[in-house]
This record gives structure tokens, sequence and C-alpha cells, in this order.
């Protein structure tokens, strides 16, 4: 039997989050060290099995099944597509630059009563425990395996939310701790409302693969087999509701409007770093499993519900960037616009074309590492000047200029910046909607203006001007603070000049889910010759 | 004898117990009249393990009062701390536990 | 040769990289790496255009394949150059201009502590704009339109603690962003009926539509135009370029007089297949040029303000050379002609308004100008010529340039040609008008000099070496480039291979549209000095007229956009922000509170008395068993 490269994957970061919990509590910085030293040997095994991935192979590589309950149809399946590959190492690699942003947000007070209080052992755990369970989410190909996880990992996630916020709050300490618990439970609700139903979903499909082949599977690979041989013909209205089960749940996630507001709320209380975690990797295990699972599992009822879903997909594109416009709080605005991004993103994965498929995934990439670092050096200056409050800044440029250049890089990225990575998905997802929907595409069209507007509208209010009370003694970037933005800047230039390398490995599994759902691209009128 | 007759006293100490349990205020009285039940529950096991002719009454028997033990140690622990903080023994003092 | 068109673009680029990273140990000499960079990218354009000339007509396109920047199924995008007469012609503007702007800024920008980043940002546009011109597909040239779109925001917010540049610098974007829209669903439309976006590939494609790909064509050509629109600062989407002027002068010089603001003319031309198969479409560019023409000179008539004039004027320049590129073949090539020579004398001018403000304290104001020739000789000089070459002065460059385009529009025929020629007339006039309003204002007159906000009274001096050479070279330019373009056709011949070339049939001769402009001219010239070289002008801006007020307004564009796009959009994001609070999420939380409400009731039921819990254990265990029993007995 080959190494479980997968398994490896998703068990290092767990055993550094049991390691890091049982660090004492006297010693922080150990505890910060070992995670940081555990996330980055995820980030080396995550590299290995990218480059272990051969894009002309099979579909799934690097699998490993075993059985788990038989009589249940339970498998321990786990495998990647160039898809899957591709988010776990953008997840391994966002996960150091998120504990190294966030190194002294959960510090407590040195106080005698505090000695005894653990919370950076804590956080850091959580972190890794998130990190393993969205790993292993990528790499399942049982449905009930990845539905574990995919619930599973709300719970550090729960913890994260409402244990750790901004130690400023604008609205006071007490009135702070509210709305951060509020912002928790609404994360939790909502999520797991979109679980249940995804979890009688799950039993319904069970049920249905248990009457028509006699044993009853979770197993991805083994429902498509029946199903490409004729043995499993789901009836139409039962495929539609299982669809709409799954995909309610991916909606929620992703977020998608109008399921959308719990983000906000989320993104807003949490401290920097851990809203990059909902954001940039959680938030992606949504979209990637409307790539996974509704299409190839659903994939008439997927075409069924698709002019829906584009409406709300382009809803979410505008309606996000027009919130975004109208906030006066920094980490709430960047929420807003990813609502839109997400917008972007499902519009691509739902315009069922190559150019579509192909920039949604790698939107995801590219959004992972944009909003990171738009979000993380937003959390620089917030921490500084102890508000994330719009209006409490100003002229930041003239005493931080490398903060604020960073920003600017982060806010033009996110507007899609030629030349910046998003550039270039946004416009895939743009050209493939366009061939196919040319209405939806040119409504979406106008969110790269809204994009525009927001980003500079708040590097005007923050960075420009003359420089306001409060304002003056603010540091410039400190070094292990330059350590995280200088990478991901680094990454976004890269991306945008030269996605190949992940392009040529995310392509062949977005022709194998076009063909899942029987579409191929739209033919120009007149074609060029080649 | 009529083994029959063996479940005929095991309903009437069950009914015995269940009803000590509703009527007394005492947490003692209560407890051995929880006690009470799971020893009906053990001689009607033991009764149909006779009647049916194997041991599968005798075993769930045994398992009843490894749990009753079990029991016995954790309910008495907890009713010594209630009566240690609140001086009285009594079931209906200690509603604490709704909101 | 063709490593060195990458090399072309990669030398300003290195030196951005170098500047913007390379912090403050780089304060001291940033500005000399960033000039010689901007020399290097110089001298490789002039070997290349020795290479060229030495070549056959034929032959003279030089392509060179980089990397493929986006493969993915259906959709490969190339980083391709391509090199030919109408690229090389702005390689050498932007290079030639370029290198002697950061030149200039050497001295202008002497005494600001940001000069390193000033530079970076000078070569990255450069970068962009030989990006945008070497393009050898729309999708390139999107990057390098949006690249020198980021360059320009980022020097006109050069200035970031003022708000004033702050959101001049925004507005340029955004405005810009909107055409932009149309460049993106151009591409988007051609990846659709053509299944590319390489000019290679579309425009032998063109010929061939049939049917509703006519009108795919024509739509494609509108959304070009949009584009254009934006960048070019062309009606509607003119706004911006007014408050641009809010960057250092240098800027204004290179990015919003000589090079960028053309790119929209670049777009036109390059595209000519598309528009040639495209009445519709010339026939909206003509009217954005014709209208873009007027609006921009009778704005820069009532602006005090040197450098919005200035801009109202560029303006108006560029609109007759969008005019002329919607003209078709008889236009194209004068379209680039009067781009370049526009170049130099509007690079000039700025130039020249560069040294009399920083002569002046940094007054702007012409009204606190006047009698400024004696004190700044060479100012006078190289401005004066620029303004001669603006107003069409026989012998120098715009002479030549522009009337040729009154020609070609009179040529276009019919009905439309005339009310085209006469609106070219017509803006020739005000041309004259306002430039030499401009010039009597700033050097004539007596001194209305006035002390500025700190009290320190103006010393009017000529500017350092730095400054005044670049403005004698390009001085040259504006004098002799007119003329020494015309000598046998010459340009005509360089550019037609690109961009073909027609002489349309002009109902007027030759000879009536250069005696119709000398007329105008003469008018112009007359009319300014009567209202402002004769009697002494006012150091307050009287009332004027309404037309005079609406002007100074840039023609209520401004108010137009502010109360319809600004207040309308404010108001529909904040009611949006507070429906999502109480629509959206009062939704669930309505649903959160009706469940609350509910479990508030059920909780009665937990009243912590232990023997009714334990009734209601026995009660429900009486009903299963009974169920059960009922069930069975069933």
């Amino acid at each position: 039997m080959s190494f479980p490269l997968l398994t490896t994957t998703a068990v290092v970061p767990a055993a550094g989050a049991i390691i890091t919990a049982a660090v004492p509590a006297a010693r922080r910085t150990t505890a910060k060290y070992t995670a940081l030293l555990f996330s980055l040997a995820t980030l080396v095994l995550a590299a290995v099995a990218m480059i272990r991935f051969d894009p002309s192979g099979p579909r799934y590589q690097l699998t490993e099944t075993h059985t788990w309950v038989k009589n249940f149809g339970l498998h321990y399946d786990l495998g990647v597509d160039g898809i899957a590959v591709t988010l776990i190492t953008l997840t391994a690699l966002l996960i150091p630059f998120v504990m190294l942003a966030g190194w002294h947000d959960p510090d407590p007070l040195e106080t005698a009563d505090n000695r005894r209080w653990r919370p950076t052992q804590g956080f850091f755990a959580l972190i890794l425990l998130v990190e393993a369970m969205v790993v292993i989410a990528f790499e399942a190909t049982d449905v009930f395996l990845f539905y574990i996880f995919f619930e599973a990992m709300l719970i550090p996630m729960y913890f994260l939310i409402g244990g750790f916020g901004d130690r400023a709050h604008a609205a006071g300490e007490d009135e702070g701790a509210r709305q951060r618990s509020y912002a928790a439970v609404k994360f939790l609700l909502y999520n797991l409302v979109g679980g249940l139903i995804m979890l009688a979903a799950v039993i319904g499909l069970y049920a249905a693969t248990a009457k028509q082949l006699g044993t009853g599977t979770f197993s991805l690979q083994e429902i498509l087999n029946a199903r490409a041989a004729g043995r499993l013909h789901l009836a139409t209205s039962t495929e539609r509701w299982l669809f709409l089960g799954f995909f309610f749940a991916f909606a929620v996630k992703a977020p998608l409007w109008p399921l959308h507001t719990w983000l906000p709320n989320a993104m807003g209380e949490s401290t920097a770093p851990v809203a990059v975690l909902i954001t940039a990797v959680v938030d992606k295990v949504g979209t990637f499993a409307m790539l996974r699972y509704c299409l190839q599992l659903f994939p008439e009822a997927s075409k069924w519900a698709t002019p829906t879903i584009l409406v709300l997909s382009v809803i979410s594109i505008i309606y996000g960037a027009l919130l975004a416009v109208g906030q006066r709080d920094i980490k709430r605005l960047i929420a807003f616009a990813s609502v839109s991004h997400f917008g972007f993103i499902i519009l691509g994965i739902f315009a069922m074309t190559s150019q579509g498929q192909s920039g949604a995934t790698l939107y995801m990439v590219n959004h992972g590492i944009s909003t990171a670092a738009l979000m993380l050096v937003a959390g620089f200056l917030i921490t500084r000047r102890g508000s994330r409050l719009i209006a409490d800044f100003g002229g930041v440029q003239k005493v931080a200029p490398v903060l604020a250049g960073t920003f600017l890089i982060g806010g033009l990225a996110t507007l899609s910046l030629p030349g910046l990575a998003p550039f270039v998905s946004e416009f895939l997802v743009l050209v493939g909607t366009f061939s196919r929907y040319p209405a939806f595409g040119i409504v979406a069209t106008l969110g790269i203006v809204l994009a525009a507007l927001y980003v500079l509208v708040l590097y005007q209010r923050t960075m420009t001007g003359p420089v306001k009370a409060g304002i003056e003694g603010m540091s410039d970037l400190k070094v292990r603070e330059l350590v995280v933005v200088a990478p991901l800047i680094a990454l976004l230039l890269f991306l945008g000049v030269y996605p190949k390398p992940v392009t040529d490995i995310v392509n062949p599994s977005v022709r194998h889910t076009l063909s899942d759902v029987h579409k191929t691209d739209p033919t120009p009128a007149l074609e060029a010759k080649k | 004898m009529n083994p029959v007759n063996y479940l005929y006293l095991s309903a009437l100490l069950f009914t015995i117990g269940a009803a000590g349990v509703l009527i007394r205020r005492n947490a003692i009285v209560v407890f051995m009249c929880v006690e009470l039940m799971l020893n009906a529950c053990n001689l009607a096991f033991v009764t149909f393990s006779r009647l049916h002719g194997n041991l599968d009454g005798q075993i769930i028997a045994f398992f009843t009062m490894v749990v009753a033990a079990a029991e016995v140690v954790v309910g008495l622990a907890i009713i010594v701390s209630i009566y240690r903080t609140r001086h009285s023994a009594s079931v209906d003092d200690a509603n604490l536990m709704k909101l | 040769m063709e490593t060195l068109i990458g090399l072309l673009v990669a030398a300003p680029l290195l030196g951005a990289g170098i500047l913007l990273t390379g912090g403050r140990r780089l304060d001291r000499t940033g500005h000399l790496i960033g000039t010689l960079l901007a020399l290097v990218s110089f001298a490789f354009a002039v070997v290349l255009f020795a290479d060229m000339l030495g070549k056959d007509t034929a032959q003279r396109t030089l392509t060179s394949h980089l990397w493929t920047w986006v493969p993915v199924e259906g959709f490969q995008a190339q980083v391709g150059f391509q090199l030919d007469q109408l690229s090389m012609t702005f390689v050498l503007l932007i290079t030639g201009v370029g290198s002697l702007i950061h030149i200039y800024s050497i001295g202008y920008m002497a005494h600001d502590e940001r000069r390193r980043r000033f530079f970076g940002y000078l070569n990255l546009f450069l970068a962009a704009m030989l990006l945008l011109v070497l393009a050898d597909n729309y999708f390139l040239l999107y990057a390098g339109w949006e690249g020198v779109g980021l360059a320009s925001y980022l020097l006109i917010g050069f200035w970031q603690h003022k708000p004033s540049a702050a959101t001049a610098a925004k507005k340029a974007f955004i405005v810009n962003r909107v055409g932009d829209i149309g460049l993106s669903i151009g591409i988007m439309l051609m990846f659709t009926t053509f299944g590319s976006f390489a000019f290679a590939d579309v425009f032998p494609k063109v010929a061939q539509a049939s049917g509703t790909q006519h009108a795919t064509v024509t739509g494609i050509g509108f959304m070009l135009l949009l584009a254009a629109c934006g960048k070019s600062a062309q009606v509607p989407l003119q706004s911006w370029l007014g408050d641009a002027m809010e960057g250092p002068t240098p800027v204004s010089a290179l990015i919003h007089a000589a090079t960028m603001v053309t790119a929209g003319v670049y777009l036109i031309t390059r595209s000519s297949a598309i528009f040639n198969a495209a009445p519709d479409a010339q026939t909206a560019v003509v009217t954005v040029g014709a209208v873009t023409l007027l609006f921009g000179a009778i704005v820069g008539c009532a602006k005090d303000d040197i450098k919005k004039a200035l801009a109202g004027s560029t303006m108006s320049q560029i609109g007759y050379m969008i005019m002329a590129a919607g003209l078709g073949p008889i236009g194209y090539v004068f379209a680039i002609m009067h781009l370049v020579t526009h170049g130099f004398f509007k690079a000039g001018l700025f130039l020249g308004a560069g040294s009399v403000m920083h002569g002046m304290n940094d007054e702007v104001d012409m009204r606190r100008y006047g009698a400024l020739r004696s004190y700044m000789p060479i100012t006078f000089v190289t401005f004066g010529l620029g303004y001669l070459a603006i107003i069409g002065f026989p012998g120098l460059s715009g002479f030549f340039s522009k009337d040729k385009i009154i020609e070609a529009a009179f040529a276009k025929g019919g009905g439309e040609g005339w009310i085209l020629g006469s609106a070219a007339l017509l803006g020739a006039a005000i041309t004259a008008f306002y430039m030499t309003r401009v010039m009597i204002m700033t050097f004539f007159g007596e001194k209305r000099w006035q002390p500025d906000a700190e009290g320190h009274e103006p010393h009017p001096h000529e500017s350092p070496a730095t400054m005044t050479v670049p403005m004698i070279v390009l001085a040259f330019g504006s004098v002799f480039a007119g003329g020494l373009f015309s000598i046998n056709s010459a340009f005509v011949k360089w550019l037609e291979p690109v961009t073909g070339h027609s002489e349309g049939n002009s109902p007027v001769s030759t000879a009536t549209v250069t005696a119709g402009t000398m007329v105008v001219l003469v008018v112009g010239v007359a009319l300014a000095w009567a209202m402002y070289g004769r009697r002494p002008v006012p150091a307050v801006a009287p009332r004027g007229s309404l037309l005079t007020r609406a002007a100074r307004r840039d023609l209520l564009q401004d108010d137009f956009n502010h109360v319809v796009l600004v207040r309308g959009g404010e108001h529909l994001t904040r009611s949006l922000v507070y429906l999502d609070h109480s629509l959206v999420d009062g939704v669930v939380n309505g649903t959160a509170a009706s469940v609350g409400g509910l479990s508030g009731r059920l909780r009665r039921v937990q009243n912590g008395y232990v023997r009714s819990y334990a009734v209601s254990m026995l009660g429900g265990t009486a009903l299963v068993v009974a169920a059960t029993l009922l069930m069975r007995a069933v």
C-alpha cells in the first residue's frame, strides 16, 4: 500500500491542534511556534500532493479507500481532483499567514488571575483544527464523510468567532461581547440549518441508492459508476429535491444572497485573521462542494436550477457591492465585498462553460489570497487605532506609507486590476457567463465599477487627506507583519501574470465536470483558425 | 410454583416503587424507591430467563445491578452534597434547575 | 530585434519595481534611476525605429510572443507584442516625451520628499502605456489600458494629503472604469463571435461577418467607443479630466495631454477594421468627437485656472482626433498625425505652465499672473511657440495636422461632412480665442501678483536647466514636426500600410479650407485681444454670462453627475443597508424570535420539581406501552 498522503495532510494539523492545546499556560510562545510548525508541515504535505498530482492522469488521484461501516455503505474514501488539490494547497498556504497575522491577538493581559488562562493555546489549536477539517472536506469522496466534516468545522469556527474579538470595540466592552456572541450564534444557526437540510438530502440519496442498487452507498465513485452503467436513475422530482437540499447548505456557506447576512456579522466581530479564515478558507468549501457534489450528483437538476441560481448570483454581485459602498465599518465593507465576489464564483460555476468554471476555481484561489492580503492589513490598521470605523481614520498614508501601500495593493487586487491575480479569474468568469448568457454577463460587469468605487472610497477615507487625531503616532508595518503581507502580494503578482501552473491542474477537472452535466462550450459564430 | 406469580410480585414491587418516587419528598426515600423499581425489573428478568430457559435475562439482571450500584454511588454523593449546602434532603427544595 | 520589444517595456517596469520597493535608501538617487531607464527605453525605441526604416514596407511588422498568459479551454490569452508603424509612432512619442518629462521632473519635483515614488509611478506609467500600444491582442491591451489608469490614479492623487487631489484621483479611476466596461464587453463580444481577441484573428474575420453578425460588429464598435470615451475624456465621460489637473504638472503634461488620454484614438485607429465595417459606430464616433471638440473648447474659454484651461483644450484637441478617426480611412492618418504634433505642443504648453507655477509659488489662477514675459523669457518663448502651434499658425505643426482634419471632415461628404467641417472650423476659432486669452493673461498686461496663503510674495524667476531644456526640445517639435511630416506626405506613406488611407472628395478645395481656418484664426485672436488685451484683466472674475458660468462649472456635467449619480447612489446604498438589516435579516430574526417565544411558553412546563418530571416520565412510558399494546391488538 502506498503512503497515505492525503490522510497525513489532514492528520498532521489535527495532531498539531492537540499538541498545541496541551502546551502549558505559561509557555505561550512555545504554543505559537508549535502551531506554526505544524501548519508549515501541512503546507509541505499539500505542496507534495500538488506536485504529485498528474493533470493528465485519472480524475481522482492519490485515492485511499477503506470501508468504514459496511452495513450503512459508509466509506473512508479520499481522493483529489485538480480543483480539490488546488484548494487544499490554498488552505495550507493561508493558515501560516493567518497565524502570523494573529500572533498577538489572543494573548491575555498579564494579570495575576490570568496566569492559568490559556486562550493563546486555544486560538492556535482551533485554527489547526479548522484546517484539518477543511482539508479532509476537500479530500473526501464519500458524501457522508464530507458531510461530517462540513458540519464539524462549525464547532471550532464558532469558538473562534465568539471567543476572540477585537480588543477595542466601538460600542464598549460589554456591548462588544454581546455582539460577538450574537455573531457567533448567527453563524452557527445559519450553517446548522443549512447542514440539517443537507443531512436530510444525504439520507435521501442513500435511500434512493439502497432502493435501486440493493445496497445503499455514500461513495461518490460508486454512485457515479452506477449511474454511468445505467443501474441508477433518479426520478426528476427526487433529483431536484435532493439537489435543493445540498445546494441550500452550500449557498448558506458560500454565501449567496439572500442567505448572506451571517457573513458581515461574523467577519465584523471576529479578529482579522479569523475573518480571513471564514471567507478565504471555510466558505470555499461551499463553492467547492457546488462544483463537486451538486453538478456531479445531480446534473439534470443543476441545469434545471441554473436560471434561478444565476439570477441570485448576479443579485449577490451587485447587492454585495452596493452594500459595501454603504458601510461605515472596514471589516463589514470587506465582508460585503466578499459577498459580491462569491456571487462571481457561483456565477462562473453555473454558467457551465469551461471559461466560467476554470475562472470560478481560479477565483476561489485568488479571492482567498487577495482577501487575506486586504483583510490582514486592515487588521493591522484596526489593531493600531483600536477602532474599525472608517471615520476614525484619515491620512494614514502620511505616517505609515508601507502599510498604506500594501493596503492599496490588496484593494487593487480586490477590484481586479490587470496584473494582479483576481483579474484573470474575474474576466474568465465574465467571459464564460457572457458566451452563454450575455445579459447576465453584462449586468455582472457593472460589478467591476462598483468594486472600484468601494475600494477607492475606502482607501481615500482611511489613507489620504490630512492626518486625523489618533493617527499621528501610528507605526508602520513591523517585520512580522511584512512577512505576512509580502509573500501574499508576491503571489498576487505572480498568479496575475502567470496563472498557468494553476490552470493546468484545474483544466482537466473542469472538463470532467462539464462532461458530467453534458454541456459543451458555445462555438463562436466565426471561429478563428487556430 | 407457577413462575407467573413472580411476575405479579415484580409488578407489585414496581408499582410500590413508582408510587414512592412520585409521592415521597425525602430524597433518600425517593432513591430507595428507584432501587425498588430496578429490583422489580431484575425479578422480572430472572423470571423470564427461567420461563424461556435461556440465560439472557439473568445477564441483563447483572447489568442492571452494576448500573444500579453506579447510580447509588453518584446519587448518594449528590444527595449528600445537596444536604450539606441546603440542610435539607427534600426534593422539592432543590428546584433551581429551572429558568 | 524582437527581444528588444520586450525590453522596451521591461526597462521602465524594472525602474518602477526598483523605485517602489527600494525604500528610503534610494531617495537620493531614485530620480536618476527612473530617468535613466526611461532614456534606455527611448534608446531601444530609436534602434527599433532605425531598423524598421531599413526594411521594406511590407516587412516592417515585428511580432514577439513571450508566454501564454491565460491558458483555459477555448480561451487562450497570449502575452505577445506587435510592433508596426502605428505602434512605433506611439512608442517614439511615449518614450521620447516621457524621457523629456522625466528630465523636467528632476527639477520640478526637486523639493518633494516623495520624489522617488513619483519617478516610480512615472516609470510604471511608461511601462503600462507601452504595453497598451504594443499588445498584439485586446486582452493584453486591456491590461495596459487599466495599467495606465492605475498610474494616472496614483499620479493625480500624488499629493494625497490634499483631499481635493485624492477625490480627483478616485473620480478619474472610477469614470475610467465605466469606460473599461465597454472594453471588456467588447472583448467578450469578440470572443463569442470570433473565438479570439487577437488582432490577427479578429480583423480578417470582421469582413466575413454577415446577417446578425453585422449587428455584433457594430456592437463591438460601440463598446470600443465607450472605452475610448472614458480614457480620452470624451463626452459623456469627460468630467474627470479637469479635476485630474490636481496632479503635479509634469503628470498633466505626460499623461493628461500627450499620451494616456490619446489611448482612445489609438484604440479606434487600431480597430479600423471593425469600425470600417460598422458605419453606425463610425457615425457615433464622429458625433462624440465633434461634440467634445466644441465642449472642451467652450470650457477652456471660461477657466481661470491655467491648467484647467489647458485641460479643456486637450479635451477639445482629442475631440478633433476622435472625429478624424471616426471618418474612416480618410481620417486615421491625420488623427495620428495630430496626435503626435499635439503631443509636442500640448506637453510643451503644460511644461510651460508648470514652469510659471514653479516661479509663482504654485499659483494657478491666471488672474493673478500678468507681465511674466520679461521675468521668464525662455518659458515665454517656448510657451509662445506652443501657442502658435496649437492655434494653427501657418507653418507650425498644428497648422498642418489640424487643417488636414478639417479638410477630411468636409471630405466626409453630404450634410454630415458640412456639419462636421463647420464644427471643426468653429472649434478652431474658439481654440484661437481661448489660447490667446491664456497667453495674454499670463505673459502680457500688468502684474496682478498676490501673496500666497502664507504671505510669501511671488518672485517669478526662470526655471533651472533641467526644466527649460525639455521645454526647448518640445518647442522645436511644436514648430517643425508638422512640416517634416508633410514633406512629400511622409507621414501618410508611413502609416498607410497599417491604417489604410484614401483621399476623400472634398466639396471644398484645400485652399478654401486653409483660407477658412486663417479667417477663423484671426477672428478668434482678435476677439480675445479685444476682451483681454485692450483693457486690464480684473483680478476677480466677473459674474459673466449664463454660458460663462455654466462653462466654469464644466457645462454643468458635474452637477448632473452629482445629483443623479452621487446622490442617487447614496440614497440607493443607504436604503439597501437599511433593507438588508430590516428585511433580509429581519425575516430570519423574526423566525428566530417566534421560535424563542414558543420556547418561552414551553419553558413553564419545566418547573424544577423532580417529582413532576417523574410523573411526566411515567405518563410517557404508560402512553408508549399503551400505544404498543394497541398496535398489536390491531
